[in-house]
């Protein structure tokens, strides 16, 4: 492998640029000095520029579409695709949306995903968390180019401003010609004073010590309230019936790593 | 119209697991193996599309070793209606399982493939997104909800901080989240009528695909160790120690 180049997606809503890209960003730079972002979006200048201001970005690829205006995953692989060779590193914060287009992307490339890496040992080594965090695995990659998400509370981001990265237009063409198998029907998003749960450094947490769904109302509920914070469940799928259906926490649920959770009244958690 | 579900063998999801003491790997000699729960909800899926009069065959796979059997006997037992192991054992990691499902998915001409979102044991998520890739058609992950009709699956997933809903033209790929459904327990009739369901084995090899694992695992290690707890009284003391002893706010 010649030259150490890696490319971050970032994320956004064409509006703004999503805060995991800074910790996506700050991990790639760990892997090479050389670091461009791709915004693929539809009307995204804003986000280009805001990519454009972040520490230690080299270049941003902005790709104007409608084809892309909603992150789905086929136009967006494709078009990642079509940059895809002149990088050794392709790099999406593992949200919703990394997770849903990188594999797409390393499927076509012929290369293994390394899923919610945690920490760079070196530009092929990683480790990452398995078994929902109760080992974590150092995982060596052979392949060409190393396609990957990163776990955003594994990396402190970058500052996301400083930088004075060029802005480059690249056509949308390779989205809108894979734009056809699938089209957006809506979206209904939480509206919530309190930070996103992947993004909260926090998290106040409880579950089946509490006893009661009523109970988790008079304790976890306040507590968050008290201090700002988002907060999560502790619940097997069984006894979401019970608790009220906040979130939720567990093994086979969304995963989150927080910096600190607080789990409220319950001896041992057993598998967060 | 005919469906692939693909189900994985896993540590069963309330057992701890304990790291080797060299390090090698993750203990699983002598414990509980079950089927992957987000697999668990696609097979549950899919047998409701069945009843639903959608699907009219359920195909369950399975790529591992020969006791894997018993998790597709599990699936048979749910409502599947045969049952495909690939039997190997050799370490398959998502990339050659997509191509596995692939071979199947053109051989079989199946209309949809489901799958868990993730397996339990090595948290990857990503079988079904490359499965998709491979087979040049939509996919839908984290799906909470599907629809068919017409020839279109209109699908709801959980992203970040919401829920999207997108359509797709078959065929296409679907990955299920927790929400989807809750699995049907399987019934004792159900179990001895799933022993006389067909259950085909073939060899990777049979299939043409190329199964060499990309990732190579230098080590597994145990996460930093958790200390005891302490009882606090009431919020305002947690708030107080949150803030002056453990200095995390």
């Amino acid at each position: 492998m010649a030259a150490l180049i890696s490319l971050v997606i970032a994320e956004h809503d064409n509006q703004s640029l999503k805060a995991t890209t800074l910790n996506a960003v700050a991990a790639a730079l760990q892997i090479s000095s050389e670091v461009d972002i791709l915004v693929a979006g539809n009307g995204a200048d804003g986000v280009a520029q805001a990519a454009g201001q972040i520490a230690g970005v080299r270049k941003v690829i902005q790709v104007d579409s409608p084809a892309l205006a909603d992150q789905l995953a086929e136009p967006l692989a494709a078009q990642i695709l079509s940059i895809a060779k002149n990088y050794s590193h392709i790099l999406a914060p593992a949200t919703a949306n990394g997770k849903n287009v990188l594999p797409r992307v390393a499927a076509k490339l012929d290369v293994a995903q390394l899923s919610d890496i945690t920490r760079v040992v070196s530009p092929d080594t990683f480790e990452r968390p398995i078994y929902a965090g109760n080992a974590i695995a150092t995982v060596q990659s052979a392949d060409s180019i190393k396609v990957i998400t990163v776990r955003t509370t594994g990396f402190d981001p970058v500052a996301a401003t400083g930088g004075s990265a060029t802005i480059e237009k690249q056509s949308g063409d390779a989205a809108a010609s894979n734009a056809s198998s699938s089209s957006f029907v809506g979206r209904e998003l939480t509206k919530s004073d309190r930070p996103e749960l992947t993004a909260a450094k926090i998290i106040v947490s409880g579950g089946r010590g509490l006893g009661s769904g009523e109970k988790y109302q008079e304790v976890v509920v306040p507590l968050a309230d008290a201090l700002g914070l988002p907060w999560a469940h502790h619940v097997q799928p069984s006894m979401q019936a019970t608790y009220p259906m906040i979130t939720k926490w567990g093994k086979p649920a969304r995963l989150w790593l927080p910096n600190c959770m607080s789990p409220l009244a319950s001896p041992e958690p057993s598998n967060t | 119209m005919k469906i692939l579900v693909a189900v994985k063998r896993v540590v069963d999801y309330n057992v701890k697991v304990r790291v080797k003491s060299d390090n090698s790997g993750v203990d699983i000699a002598n414990v509980k193996m079950s089927m992957n729960p987000f697999d668990e909800i696609a097979v549950e899926e899919a047998v409701r599309l069945k009843e639903a009069g959608i699907v009219t065959e359920i195909i369950v796979v399975s790529a591992g070793p020969t006791q894997c059997q018993e998790t597709l006997r599990t699936a048979l037992a749910i409502g599947a209606d045969r049952a495909i192991l690939v039997e190997s054992d050799a370490d398959l990691q998502p990339l050659a399982v997509a191509k596995i499902l692939k071979a199947l998915t053109d051989k079989e001409q199946a209309q949809m493939v489901i799958l868990g979102k993730q397996a339990i044991d090595d948290d990857s998520n990503q079988t079904g997104q490359m499965l998709a890739a491979l087979l040049d058609i939509p996919q839908a992950t984290f799906a909470s909800k599907v629809v068919i009709a017409d020839g279109k699956a209109t699908v709801t997933r959980e992203v970040d901080g919401g829920l999207e809903t997108i359509a797709l033209t078959l065929p296409a790929v679907i990955t299920t989240d927790l929400r989807l459904n809750e699995p049907r327990y399987v019934t004792l009739p159900n179990i001895m009528k799933a022993k006389k369901k067909t259950l085909e084995i073939v060899k990777p090899e049979e299939l043409g695909v190329d199964i060499n694992p990309r990732l190579k695992t230098l080590k597994v290690e145990e996460p930093p160790k958790r200390t005891a707890g302490v009882m606090v009284a009431d919020v305002a003391a947690l708030v107080e120690k949150l803030k002056n002893e453990a200095k995390v706010i």
